[in-house]
């Protein structure tokens, strides 16, 4: 059985080309960036041609391009490093409460270090209100940081506007755009961005490198110390090799971006609006359009979303779910309770991601065994359309 | 994460269903936790015979209501009522630690119908 991959926004596939440009990077050019014989310099050449690319993606200078180990690499220097810049240790940080934990947590930290943190809601279809974010911006707020796009419902949050209320009051804006990247244009000039985390894996690139952009000027601490690479922003020997993917992935990203992204609206379009034709009680999660070109969020009533990845699973497609019995807490993700979803909403939640490479054909064989799934669960659940009311009043939770 | 025999009960659940006429039902869980088990019970002599559930929940809440039945058909009131959380996630040769605490809900299910036999019973005699 061909296996379909239907989980991008969890991690995608190395694409040949890059993997090809990695590869020699951990054989024969094997050097270290930093020395200063020739094996050292080929490498630090390749990586800077490297971030000539990654930063012509996002309209930013190379010199503004710092490489970490991933995005929550970078989200943790942005907050931490932003936040706590030359020993401050009290400030307030608005944010969102769909951030990814990489932001969240950070946060979370900052306040047990005397640090204040505010989550601004969002509406039921996952977005947030610029109005809002104008109004909680405060006199001692050091860093405004909102997602460019949600990972689990995918939507695009206003950061161009948001963003420009930040740096009118002098406050760095931050954008966790992980699941952005190639998937919606971003412009840090225009979208009045300082400081962007990213992921290569999520594009296409390899996993363990990612990239915090800096702005130049903007005011920042480093988090790892040692020899100073990175402009002493992120010491440690670069990853030449992932560096080198991470780049490739950027300047593909950016040759393919109109056809991949024409490619995968059109899948998810198709996945959007087949879905509630061929399932009744399913739900869209986020909102309709402002949402990225490979995301679609469907909720099921009177099933659970473990139990339906399981089922797609075993039917060789693989997609991923928020309920909580996916996450190993008792509590549905964070996200989907923010969109005002009672917690019975919130378990039987199922998130496809598409990526460039997925088809038609990919798409109609899960259209095709989808219906029949959630049936079989829903035969074995207790609750229907009729019983709805009475089963749906509980008590608290048996444990 | 899920061993071979969960994924078997999971894929093939035994015994889904409602009785009709049933002696003894059992409700547990709660929708808002993300796992609620029904499980119905017929009971003549004291013994079990015949037993069904549905459930709404994840692979490993299907897998022990699947498991339970298995278990506790033929059985005694007495020994029904001795099977525990651990037995039946050992029958079915383990389960993850998260869910041993959250999805293991089918012991408490048919404690609770064998407690709603012996009510309807004594109010009846």
């Amino acid at each position: 059985m061909k296996r379909v991959y239907f989980d991008h926004s969890a991690t995608s596939r190395v694409l040949p080309e890059v993997f090809e440009a990695m590869a020699p990077f951990y054989t024969e050019r094997f050097g270290n960036a930093s020395s200063l014989h020739s094996f050292g310099r080929e490498a630090k050449a390749s990586m800077e041609h490297a971030r000539k690319h990654l930063a012509a993606l996002i309209n930013a200078g190379p010199e503004e391009i710092i490489f970490t180990s991933g995005g929550t690499e970078a989200d943790n220097l942005a907050v931490k490093g932003v936040a706590g810049y030359k020993g401050r240790s009290k400030g307030h940080i608005l944010t969102t409460c769909i951030e990814h934990h990489a932001i969240l947590e950070s946060c979370a930290h900052m306040k047990r270090l005397g640090f204040d943190f505010t989550e601004l809601p969002v509406s039921r279809d996952g977005i947030v209100d610029v109005g809002e974010a104008e109004k909680a911006m405060r006199e001692d707020t050091v860093l405004v940081s909102v997602m460019a796009a949600n990972n689990e419902i995918g939507t695009i949050q206003p950061i161009r506007q948001i963003g420009a209320l930040a740096q009118s009051r002098g406050i760095p804006f931050h954008t966790d755009a992980v699941q952005a990247i190639g998937k919606m244009a971003i412009d840090v000039k225009k979208d009045n961005i300082d400081l962007l985390a990213l992921s290569g894996h999520k594009f296409h690139g390899p996993k363990g490198i990612g990239a915090l952009y800096i702005r130049k000027g903007t005011k920042i601490e480093p988090q790892i110390h040692g020899g100073g690479h990175e402009r002493g922003l992120r010491s440690s020997t670069e990853n030449v090799p992932g560096i080198v993917g991470l780049g490739k992935a950027a300047e593909i990203a950016k040759r393919d971006f109109d056809a991949t992204t024409a490619t995968m609206r059109g899948l998810r379009d198709r996945i959007i609006q087949s879905i509630p034709e061929l399932v009744p009680r399913a739900y869209l999660n986020g909102h309709r359009t402002e949402r990225l070109v490979n995301n679609a969020n469907f909720r099921f009533d009177f099933i659970e979303g473990e139990a339906l990845m399981l089922q797609l699973d075993m039917k060789g497609i693989a997609v991923s779910t928020g309920s909580a019995c996916s996450t190993g807490s008792l509590e549905p993700s964070h996200v989907l309770m923010a969109l005002g979803l009672k917690h019975e909403q919130a378990h039987g939640n199922l998130r496809l991601t598409l990526g460039r490479e997925n088809t038609y054909e990919e798409v109609d064989r899960f259209l095709e065994v989808l219906p029949g799934v959630v049936s079989k669960l829903r035969e074995i659940s207790p609750f229907s359309e009729a019983r709805t009311t009475g089963a749906r009043e509980g008590g608290s939770c048996v444990q | 994460m899920y061993s071979e025999k969960v994924m078997d009960h999971f894929a093939n659940p035994r015994n889904v269903g409602e009785i009709p006429d049933a002696d003894g039902i059992g409700k547990v869980g709660n929708p808002q936790c993300g796992d609620v088990m029904w499980l119905y019970i017929k009971v003549k002599d004291d013994i079990i015979t015949d037993i069904k559930f549905k459930t709404f929940g994840c692979g490993a809440a299907i897998a022990t209501s699947s498991m339970i039945t298995e278990l506790a058909r033929g059985k005694t009131l007495e020994e029904a009522k001795k099977i525990s959380r651990q037995d039946v996630a050992t029958s079915l040769d383990g389960l993850p630690p998260q869910k041993m605490h959250c999805s293991n809900l089918a012991s408490d299910a048919l404690r609770e119908a064998i407690k709603d036999y012996e009510a309807k019973k004594a109010a009846k005699a």
